[in-house]
């Protein structure tokens, strides 16, 4: 009884936060936790440990192949027998469990919130679909059982009694193919505050009424020393860049405050900022979709309140 | 240049999703369809390239009978050409979708009894997919078909250039950018934000209502994951808290900025 999951690393290469809370809901299937490294193993420290991994796999392919990847997967679970093989919702977790369940025929059960063992060797699924906005209850009838993890529905927690991790190194057999796909180079860290861990998120919509109308927001964003996002309709209509849009098929945002400004509150945006700790809608219209999902909101023109807004933040600096 | 991009027919969901009474489907009598965001953009990359090298741009969907609408959307943004893989109303999962498309790629499904050949041969150079569909997400009908076709496979990509050697694909991973040289034919998923799909112009609705869209009719088969029911997640629904009207509303604004910590 053994559950595999695949570690990210962070910076540094400590255990990605995105891991740690794959490797905590790899503890509720049961069994032992093992763990598959690609990289530096010493660099993943005691947090294994503390989240239970029992044995960890030392795999060197070289830099990020993702088939190669999940060769390596394929031939772990398979020799631990493992019951399921777990990794994060990342880009990454997702490409290389595709790959795992291509090359072994097997499905794969993308952004799981929960899993219990059911009847016969099944799994009971609960997963995620339009980005969290509607849940899927599903019965995975296949071992081992291959699961991504909806990473804003679990919440890392270490395990009761932290485990003392033994460390293998692992030589996949791989083939020409597995590495014919690989990442060659990465280019320097885009400066500036990034969208995805901003503290402050100024969100401007359809609402802000063209191009011209985001200086206030820059200007807000700045005093809060934030930046502005942006919903879909933004980018679709060439405002501004894709790169600010927050949303399902934008940038995932996590800030302490989510100002959203002229924006309506489509499932495709909300999916996008459902982690803000604090959502304030400012709308002219209190019957928006928005105004149920915000913990607070100021009905009005955006175009009075944040010029307004900006200059009692002024005043207060001065 | 041959592509072939695949997409999927799916609700347009606004501020709500609304199930069935049945639990079994999202509500779509008070919404229209659409294609997935990043499909469209894969479509427009697809006509782009094409435009640049020449080609022309098949463009595939598993679907019912109504999903002929979102082909032939995707003619008038300049695909030359649209294959319906037909189904009757039936959720598919990833593993059979694949295989349906693999098949259709390949000339099995048009044809189903081919003469005897020791490789089946891909009249495509590119296949084009989105990332993930906008409604199941499954992240993965790309990767398996690759798979399927022994070919390289790259996913969420932001940029595509041609080069002499095959492609070159960029993406982003944690802040940097991967880039991945890979030989052609090749499988490619893109993410939206690879470019700005065009709006269709008005010869271009003209002749994607002319159009001919091809049928197939592929067999469904379970997939090893059944869904059993659908919802809305709890606590989905609150009331915000109304600070005021317009600008008179500002100093609860602020105050409120100060007590959540955001200023210094």
């Amino acid at each position: 009884m053994t559950v595999l999951c695949l570690i990210e690393h962070a910076d540094g290469g400590a255990v990605a936060d995105v891991s740690l809370r794959a490797l905590t809901f790899a503890r509720t299937l049961g069994g032992g936790v093992a763990a598959a490294v690609f990289g530096d193993v010493a660099a993943a420290g005691p947090a294994m440990g503390d989240y239970g991994v029992g044995d960890a796999y030392a795999v060197e392919v070289g830099g990020y192949a993702p088939q190669a990847w999940a060769r390596a997967l394929s031939e772990l679970a398979a020799e631990l027998s493992a019951t399921a093989v777990v990794a994060a919702g990342t880009d990454r977790g997702s490409e290389v469990m595709a790959h795992l369940g291509a090359i072994t025929g097997l499905p794969m059960a993308a952004n799981c919130v929960s899993a219990r063992r059911g009847a016969d060797r099944t799994f009971e699924l609960v997963r995620q679909r339009w980005a969290g906005s509607l849940l899927e209850d599903a019965v995975l009838d296949a071992t081992p059982a291959l699961l991504t993890v909806a990473v804003d529905a679990v919440v890392p927690a270490p395990a009761d009694e932290p485990a003392a991790t033994a460390v293998h190194p692992f030589v996949p057999v791989l083939d020409d193919a597995d590495l014919l796909v690989r990442a060659s180079e990465s280019a320097e860290r885009s400066a500036g505050v990034s969208l995805a861990t901003a503290r402050v998120v100024v969100g401007g919509g359809r609402g802000v009424g063209g191009p011209d109308g985001f200086a206030v927001l820059e200007e807000l964003a700045g005093l809060l020393g934030g930046v502005v996002g942006v919903s879909r309709v933004v980018t679709s209509e060439g405002w501004r860049p894709h790169k600010q849009q927050v949303g399902q098929t934008g940038t995932r945002i996590s800030p302490e405050l989510y100002l959203a400004c002229g924006i309506s509150g489509a499932i495709q945006h909300m999916a996008g900022c459902q982690s803000a700790k604090h959502i304030v809608a400012v709308n002219t219209d209190p019957d928006a979709p928005i105004i149920s999902r915000a913990d607070y909101a100021v009905i009005g023109d955006l175009n009075q309140v944040l010029p307004a807004l900006v200059e009692a933040l002024r005043a207060r600096t001065a | 240049m041959e592509i072939a991009v695949c997409v999927k027919r799916v609700p347009m969901v606004g501020g709500k999703i609304v199930v069935t009474a049945d639990g079994q489907d999202v509500d779509t009598r008070m919404s229209g369809f659409t294609v997935s965001p990043h499909e469209e953009c894969a479509v427009e990359e697809a006509v782009r390239l094409v435009e640049a090298h020449g080609g022309g741009v098949t463009v595939l969907t598993l679907g019912p009978p109504a999903a002929a609408d979102q082909l032939r959307d995707m003619l008038s943004l300049g695909a030359t050409r649209a294959v319906l893989l037909e189904t009757d109303g039936r959720e598919w999962g990833p593993i059979a979708t694949a295989e349906a498309i693999v098949a259709e790629v390949t000339g099995a499904l048009a044809n189903p009894a081919p003469p005897a050949s020791p490789a089946p041969h891909l009249p495509y150079d590119l296949l084009l997919f989105g990332n993930e569909a906008a409604d199941t997400g499954d992240y993965q009908i790309a990767v398996r078909v690759a798979h399927a076709l022994g070919l390289p496979c790259v996913t969420g990509i932001k940029n595509l250039e041609i080069t002499d050697a095959g492609a070159r694909a960029r993406r982003e991973y944690r802040g940097t950018e991967e880039v991945f040289d890979i030989p052609m034919p090749a499988v490619v998923s893109v993410k939206e934000g690879i470019n700005l799909p065009r709006y269709p112009s008005l010869p271009g609705r003209l002749r994607a209502k002319r159009a001919t869209i091809e049928t197939r009719a592929p067999q469904w088969r379970a997939d090893g994951l059944a869904k059993t029911g659908l919802r809305v997640p709890a606590g989905e629904s609150k009331r915000a808290e109304i600070l005021g009207n317009g600008a008179d509303a500002v100093p609860a604004l602020v105050a409120l900025l100060e007590e959540v910590g955001v200023l210094s």
